[in-house]
């Protein structure tokens, strides 16, 4: 199918880069993996343990107010299952579940051979997976997060909350922000460096556009929502009065600044997986995505204006109606973007010829939620209308459209889409189509009525409501279509347990895809690319069926680079190459600093300073060796297959 | 039959200066620590537009100490760039003198700041001001403190000649790194002690 059959290279030379490249067997390769595609999947695994875990606490939820005036959960439980289920879906799952994707695809689609930092890629990871840890400590000793995801003062200072439940919340966001930073930092990297040659910005799939916009915008929000959990650590830990109204504090401090991080960040949950769609589903309706710039475009303007909407979360604070209208208008303007998206996906549809197999069903379902959230969006973006709004149940159904809509469906279809490249074997499809119909159902039932119940007046996170309310059946409905909702993401996960033994053999490309990754077999070699290809258009293994794409693709020669671990450094937009990158093998390095940085944020969380101290000397050693200098090395002529 | 051949054109490897994936990633460090030290100063100024009485409290801070230790930390970055040009024109044989010095002046920076912090009349939980005032200086102190260890770091690898006379990545992001915390102390010394002063 490709456009230049691959001329296979010779055995001995495919084994050489196979060796050089291999992670070492055994526990100690374990730990040192520094493989891109390796990170990419324990990301992938983890953030999917956190989702069932998020789950199983929104299911306790659910059968507390399938009913009024339950008793399975006091309202201090309470408290803390929504906080939980809040700090573990939004920041343990959404974001590090595209970053599984986008660990595991970037180099596959991009033609390189790792990421371009691939010990700091490690890094992020076991940061991730600590801090998770981290944040889940409270939960058997009760003393969970209890203020809400965004946890607001004054109810989180420490008056009012004195357990550590709000500490670990604190220092476990800040924690995770670490992650964050330098996995979003490695993103704007590889993009900027290490695509293969020719792949110019203009070719790069929506994907990659996705991520690194997400990841440009983590590097600018993150360290605001880290300084505000700093900040009211040392409020609770210190007496220091950054939000406390006594010393001339101020609480609405801690909404700006955890909204000027929290609505970009909400961006950054759904760009890289409105890039999933844009990237799979014209696949099965079998052309290119309509309109590929515009929809690159509106990737990036959507974080643009999204940095500057964070307000529309506190149109009932009582703020200035300037202000107000401004960020009302932001908010407004915002769905032009996201519009764009939309009409590019129908058409896509509309002008291909659609097969319909379970990632496309997963895509399309999408299609549909997007635009009930996003027009339940433009509703709450009127302040007006908000003020009836906010604190309602409303709002719980806006929000889990756009974030389970936009995010977990797209996520899902990934997986299907994805699942034979990472695994080399297809899932079933009759189960497939099955868990989407479940899953589809099971949401719709569960989260529109929440619509209905806000605009009666129920109000959100509150552990119950009285029976005078009127909502109890409709809320009987919401807790049925959740459980159905969780049965199909159960069908989800036997698929994939099933299919990885008995699923059938996948080969190179069993969906005829047209982007790089598809080139290589499945699994992929731990090189990659035993080539690094030569990149003339947007879509390298469809150029002979394209009538309007004259260049063509080279997948079968190139640069070979097999002196050690290398790959090839390009220029940021054209991608012309101009050095060769050598890069790291197996290190313990990164799992040594995660540990380190874990006992510095225990010590901190106990106020065990002696503790921090060693581990802060422990960080600063790990640093140095990680930073050591090598020997300086002159040019090379790269070796080449031509 | 394609076979292996050698390019005709070399490429450098790993390269020197924005060739590296050095420089971008350092790029990536200053955009993230200079937008934290935005978020500092936002709060900062936040908390001083809705205070209740002056800001600070205590009328405009002295300029005694900070204007001369301000002078010393920009100081520091002049003879950081002279020594890293005299190692480059191989005029030294090894780049660690310099370093050490800028080590040495950010180390009083340091001292000379812990001065000024015992001087005021207040502490961390006095109020709101005392507090944004720590942490947005303190921020910054322990970004120096940072730069210096790095710096010491640097002088003991340049002292076992490690870094190439030509381009040495390591002198580079260390320099880069020196200079961004003396630009960031300009914004603070600016926002914290000169702003004030016309009130």
């Amino acid at each position: 199918m490709a456009t230049v059959a691959p001329d296979r290279l010779p055995a001995a030379e495919r084994d050489k880069l196979t060796a050089t490249w291999e992670t070492a067997p055994g526990v100690y390769g374990w730990f040192a993996s520094v493989d891109h595609k390796q990170i990419g999947i324990r990301y992938l695994v983890t953030s999917i343990v956190f989702l069932l875990l998020g789950g199983v606490e929104a299911l306790v939820m659910r059968v507390q107010l399938a009913q009024p005036m339950q008793k399975l959960l006091g309202p201090e439980q309470y408290d803390q299952l929504f906080s939980l289920h809040g700090v573990t879906m939004i920041f343990l799952y959404a974001l590090p579940v595209l970053s599984g994707f986008s660990n595991y695809l970037w180099p596959l689609m991009l033609g390189s051979r790792d990421m371009a930092f691939p010990r700091l890629n490690a890094l992020s990871y076991w940061l991730y997976l600590f801090a998770g840890l981290f944040l889940y400590v409270g939960l058997p000793l009760g003393q969970a997060p209890n203020g809400g995801w965004f946890n607001y003062v004054p109810y989180t200072s420490r008056q009012y909350d004195p357990g550590i439940n709000i500490d670990i919340y604190t220092l476990g966001l800040i924690f995770l922000g670490i992650s964050t930073v330098v996995g979003s930092a490695n993103f704007v990297v590889t993009l900027l460096r290490t695509r293969a040659p020719g792949m110019s910005i203009n070719r790069m799939p929506i994907l990659v556009w996705g991520t690194f916009t997400a990841s440009a915008a983590n590097l600018l929000a993150v360290p605001s929502v880290s300084l505000a959990c700093f900040m009211l650590w040392l409020d609770r830990s210190f007496g220091t009065h950054f939000f406390d109204v006594e010393g001339h504090g101020h609480p609405l401090l801690w909404q700006h600044l955890f909204w000027a991080f929290g609505h970009p960040w909400v961006y950054a949950l759904v760009l890289p997986s409105m890039g999933i769609v844009s990237d799979g589903l014209p696949v099965f309706c079998r052309r290119p995505l309509v309109g590929y710039t515009a929809v690159a475009l509106a990737t990036v303007t959507t974080m643009v204006i999204g940095f500057s909407v964070w307000v529309h979360h506190m149109f009932a604070t009582g703020l200035p109606a300037m202000a107000i209208s401004f960020f009302s208008a932001a908010s407004i303007i915002i769905a032009i973007p996201s519009a764009i998206s939309v009409f590019a996906w129908i058409a896509t549809i509309w002008t291909g010829r659609p097969v319909f197999k379970t990632p496309f069903l997963f895509f399309a379902g999408f299609i549909l939620l997007f635009v009930i959230g996003g027009v339940s969006g433009f509703m709450t973006a009127s302040a007006a209308f908000d003020w009836q709004l906010t604190d309602t149940y409303f709002v719980v159904a806006h929000l889990h459209y756009v974030l389970l809509g936009i995010n977990l469906f797209p996520v899902i279809g990934g997986i299907y889409y994805w699942f034979p490249k990472m695994s080399g074997r297809m899932m079933d499809e009759r189960l497939g189509r099955w868990s989407f119909w479940t899953m589809f159902v099971g949401f719709n039932l569960a989260f529109f009525p929440m619509h209905i119940v806000g605009l009666e007046g129920m109000p959100r996170r509150i552990y119950t409501y009285p029976a005078e309310l009127g909502v109890g059946g409709w809320n009987l409905l919401i807790t049925v279509g959740a459980f159905l909702f969780a049965a199909g993401i159960l069908m989800v996960l036997v698929n994939v347990l099933v299919s990885l033994s008995r699923g059938a053999e996948a080969g190179p490309n069993p969906w005829d895809a047209g982007t790089l990754e598809w080139s290589v077999s499945s699994p992929p070699p731990p090189q990659n690319f035993d080539i690094i290809p030569i990149v003339a258009s947007r879509h390298p293994l469809w150029e002979d069926r394209l009538e309007d794409v004259e260049e063509r693709s080279q997948l079968g020669r190139g640069y070979l680079l097999d002196r050690g671990r290398e790959t090839i450094g390009t220029t940021p937009m054209d991608a012309e190459p101009n050095v060769i990158l050598r890069m790291p093998g197996d290190s313990l390095l990164p799992l040594l600093l995660g540990i380190a940085v874990t006992f510095l944020f225990a010590g901190l969380l106990g106020h065990w300073w002696i503790l921090s101290g060693l581990a802060f000397a422990a960080v600063l050693a790990v640093l140095i060796a990680w930073f050591a200098p090598q020997p300086p090395v002159g040019d090379e002529k790269a070796r080449l297959y031509a | 039959m394609p076979e292996i051949t050698t390019a005709s054109r070399a490429l450098p490897i790993g390269g020197t200066g924005r060739l590296t994936t050095g420089w971008w990633g350092m790029a990536c460090l200053l955009a993230t620590e200079g937008i934290l030290f935005a978020y500092l100063i936002f709060s900062y100024a936040y908390l001083g537009a809705q205070a209740p009485q002056g800001w600070p409290p205590g009328g405009p801070p002295a300029l005694k100490l900070a204007l001369p230790n301000t002078l010393l930390l920009l100081a520091s970055s002049v003879v950081l760039e002279i020594g890293h040009w005299r190692f480059r024109a191989r005029r030294e044989k090894i780049a660690m003198p310099a370093l050490i010095l800028t080590a040495v002046m950010g180390i009083v920076f340091i001292l000379v700041q812990l001065k000024e912090w015992t001087n005021k009349g207040f502490g961390f939980a006095t109020d709101a001001y005392s507090s944004s005032y720590f942490t947005l200086t303190g921020f910054h102190l322990a970004h120096v403190a940072a730069g210096v260890i790095a710096l010491v770091v640097l002088a003991f690898w340049a002292w076992q000649q490690r870094f190439p006379h030509e381009g040495s990545l390591h002198l580079m992001l260390g320099r880069i790194y020196w200079h961004f915390v003396d630009i960031v102390w300009l914004v603070v010394f600016t926002t914290v002690y000169l702003v004030p002063q016309q009130a």
